[in-house]
């Protein structure tokens, strides 16, 4: 590790804090229906939104309608999605002339989008039209966005509200945070990603004449748009093959600060929010100091591990050490202007959220390194998480904290001033369980198919790691890969695309069925005999939770990949 | 049922409001306040673009400076994907280490680790300070141009971190060959 890289974390740190509470304040304004700055321009837009498609703004829902919204919604945006690429070669805005994509691509892709997890099979330059990224694919950065935010709300509400049956309005929420939260700060995020140097045009591909006489084909594009909800929505999806590490997406170390403050931007800010809901903000800078404990605990188990790269190389005169005149390290995957400590920073916020950009190549980081993103997707993507649903995330996990918590004193538990009992504990650890099951179960029987083998990039543990975190990227819904992985297959297609609905619809719906439960009850005052869950001791217990949990269930699979293929790599064992 | 209805109405609405509203804004945007990164940052030296200063292209003549080992091919973007136990990436490592140290035979000791490692875009378009310099005996040989000058020009084209603190330092090998033409023309 050298003094500037830790510089270069710290700073990033700095300024996610720094814009927490801004945030997070504009946001609770926001979603409690309170004027903003931004109230003149944008309500008379909101109203007629509602007018247009027959919201009831005044309408509350029950968790089951709540739930129901979502489902609906998501369905219906999904089959849109898949309709346009089926026939985008009939469709404007496709330069290239690129064919119709095929049926299992398709689905996968829609389901992909419409998760929030931009998983990508394909090669966007060779497969998707501007029409499909603007319309089929952008759009969902949003409205996948949206959805998590919304249902945080709701999910908080169940703590904020007592005896009452209803968490809002779905369709409320929704159309709140597209239009004050998403759409101006994207706007903003693109242009200053525009400056520098991320294309925004409709023009066909540049055929130049290189300095040695070669054509080098340079794609274009409305890229800079989609930038910009890519990083914000915690999406990830690339507009090129080489995402974050392409010079068109991210062309400067400022460009590429601004993305990661993107991609924390809005779940940092929702603790805030989350703490201003239920009248206590230490609630809310509690869930931030967990995150924080385990964001930087990443950091500097994958910076390290990086910075000391791979002695299979240095062993042929490769210099890995960091000097004034280069980056030494682990540079296989990695872009000079980002060096290793921003790519290690970036692998490491991208997989905490629910992001799955990458500005570096995941498969070809160091054992240790590689863990890392493995463990903070396996964890549910709760430090800081997706946009919402790292926030329901984390809070699954505090209620399970004071549960434990709970057990231990023989008292029933509270949290926020609400009884935690049967109903709820089950709902939470069906949660959990659905995220273990859906990626040891698809992982373990994918690795015995021959047809998964063929697929594999790398063998040895890291074909291994290959799959498991090609299965534990689908069912976090973060779409970063070992992208060795040729996972454009109908069986992968199809397998990865289910485990994306099961991992995001299956955690999603428990949720709100516990928040509906939790909103029905009655308010607990506080007595000398509460859990205070806002003081180091509830963050040290709900860090170990996470960690247990996490650790507990993916301990075995992780030590047959990664950690097995750390010591070999050590030891000078390859494999071709 | 009445969902239902709602659904197909917003999808379609705020289809319209963030898949083609906000992205023609931020294009209409873009034209006005930065014309020349929204278009690629494209290099016309000519009028008729030679590449452009973002994306990395292919060098192998001895008289300009070299990337890294990348692919620079603009419609397949990606890195090797290979892991850190692949026999292959300790080939291909072997392979261009040992090409490296035959076509500059000044450069001694440890090579530094960009030169010899494929990035993750395939397109890099900088190569450290480090690699540029082990260069620098063979580009001026074959320019019979002075390495004092050689590296003058190098470092002029050298991008310190930004504000001081983000990024690494790098060099822009498009940019520097195209300086390197103007000051030290080879003659055929």
């Amino acid at each position: 590790m050298t003094a500037n890289g830790i510089l270069q974390i710290a700073l990033f740190f700095l300024v996610v804090l720094a814009l927490t509470k801004p945030m997070g304040a504009y946001m609770a304004k926001v979603f409690a229906g309170e004027r903003t700055l931004l109230h003149p321009a944008l309500r008379p837009i909101e109203k007629a939104a509602y007018r247009v498609c027959g919201i009831d703004e005044a309408q509350e829902q029950r968790w089951t309608a709540y739930a129901g919204g979502v489902l609906v919604f998501s369905l219906v945006s999904l089959l849109l999605t898949y309709l346009i690429m089926r026939v985008q070669q009939w469709l404007p805005w496709n330069p290239q002339g690129l064919a119709n994509v095929e049926q299992f691509l398709s689905f996968n892709t829609a389901a992909s989008f419409t998760t929030n997890t931009n998983w990508q099979a394909y090669t966007p330059e060779t497969t998707m039209s501007y029409f499909t990224e603007m319309m089929a694919l952008a759009t969902h950065n949003f409205f996948s966005a949206a959805v998590g935010i919304a249902v945080a709300i709701a999910f908080v509400r169940g703590f904020s509200r007592h005896s009452v049956k209803t968490l809002g309005n779905f369709w409320v929420d929704f159309t709140r945070s597209i239009l004050y939260v998403l759409l101006p700060i994207s706007i903003v995020v693109a242009l200053a990603l525009c400056s520098q140097g991320v294309i925004q045009n409709f023009s066909a591909y540049t055929k130049a004449a290189t300095v040695e006489g070669a054509v080098q084909t340079i794609p274009q594009g409305p890229i800079a748009s989609q930038e910009a909800i890519k990083y914000l929505g915690t999406n990830g999806g690339g507009f090129l093959n080489a995402n974050g590490a392409h010079p068109y997406e991210n062309p400067t170390p400022l460009s590429d600060f601004l993305e990661m403050v993107s991609i924390f931007l809005i779940p940092a800010g929702l603790t805030y929010t989350f703490g201003k809901m239920v009248k206590d903000t230490r609630q809310g800078w509690a869930l931030f100091a967990a995150m924080s404990i385990l964001f930087l605990a990443g950091v500097f188990v994958a910076y390290p591990s990086e910075q000391a790269g791979n002695p299979n190389l240095a062993r042929l005169g490769i210099e890995t050490r960091a000097t004034a005149a280069q980056s030494g390290g682990n540079m296989e995957g990695k872009e000079v202007r980002f060096g290793i400590a921003n790519s290690a920073l970036f692998t490491v916020v991208t997989t905490d959220a629910s992001c799955g950009a990458v500005n570096n190549m995941h498969d070809s980081l160091t054992p240790l390194a590689g863990l890392v993103p493995l463990i903070n997707i396996e964890l549910g993507e709760i430090i800081f998480g997706g946009v919402g649903s790292g926030l329901y995330g984390m809070l699954l996990f505090a209620v399970l904290a004071v549960f434990i918590a709970g057990l231990m004193v023989g008292r029933t538990p509270e949290y926020l001033g609400k009884k935690i009992e049967q109903k709820e504990v089950k709902m939470m650890m069906l949660a959990v369980m659905v995220l273990a099951f859906t990626i040891l179960g698809f992982a373990a029987a994918s690795v015995n198919l021959a047809t998964v083998g063929k697929s594999l990039g790398n063998n040895g543990p890291h074909g291994l790691s290959e799959v498991l975190y090609g299965f534990t990227s689908a069912v976090g819904n973060n779409g970063s890969a070992f992208g060795g992985l040729s996972a454009n297959t109908p069986y992968l297609n199809t397998t990865l695309g289910l485990a994306m609905l099961f991992g995001r619809f299956l955690m999603l719906i428990p949720l709100l069925a516990a928040a509906g439960s939790l909103a029905a009850k009655k308010q607990v005052p506080l007595s000398a005999g509460t859990f205070p869950t806002h003081g180091p001791l509830f963050v040290g217990l709900l860090v170990g939770v996470v960690v247990i949990v996490g650790a507990l269930t993916f301990f075995p699979a992780l030590s047959l990949g990664p950690v097995v293929e750390h010591f070999l790599m050590w030891q000078g064992r390859l494999w071709s | 049922m009445k969902q239902l209805f709602i659904a197909v109405k917003v999808t379609l609405l705020f289809t319209l409001v963030t898949g083609l509203a906000y992205p023609l804004v931020v294009t209409g945007l873009a034209r006005v306040l930065f014309p020349h990164q929204a278009n690629g940052s494209l290099v016309e030296p000519n009028g008729k673009p030679i590449g452009s200063s973002l994306i990395g292209q292919k060098f192998t003549r001895p008289e300009y400076f070299h990337g890294r080992p990348d692919g620079y091919d603009g419609l397949s973007s990606g890195g090797s994907n290979l892991g850190p136990t692949s026999q292959k990436l300790v080939d291909r490592v072997r392979d261009d280490a040992n090409k490296f140290r035959a076509e500059n035979p000044q450069a001694s000791g440890p090579l530094p680790a960009d030169l010899v490692t494929a990035s993750g875009s395939s397109l890099d378009p900088h190569i450290s300070p480090g690699a540029a310099e082990v260069q620098v005996a063979r580009v001026a040989a074959a320019r019979a141009f002075s390495p004092e000058r050689l590296r003058q020009l190098v470092a002029a084209h050298t991008e310190g971190r930004t504000f001081g603190i983000l990024g690494e330092p790098r060099v822009n090998v498009l940019e520097l060959n195209l300086a390197l033409d103007q000051a030290a023309p080879v003659h055929k």
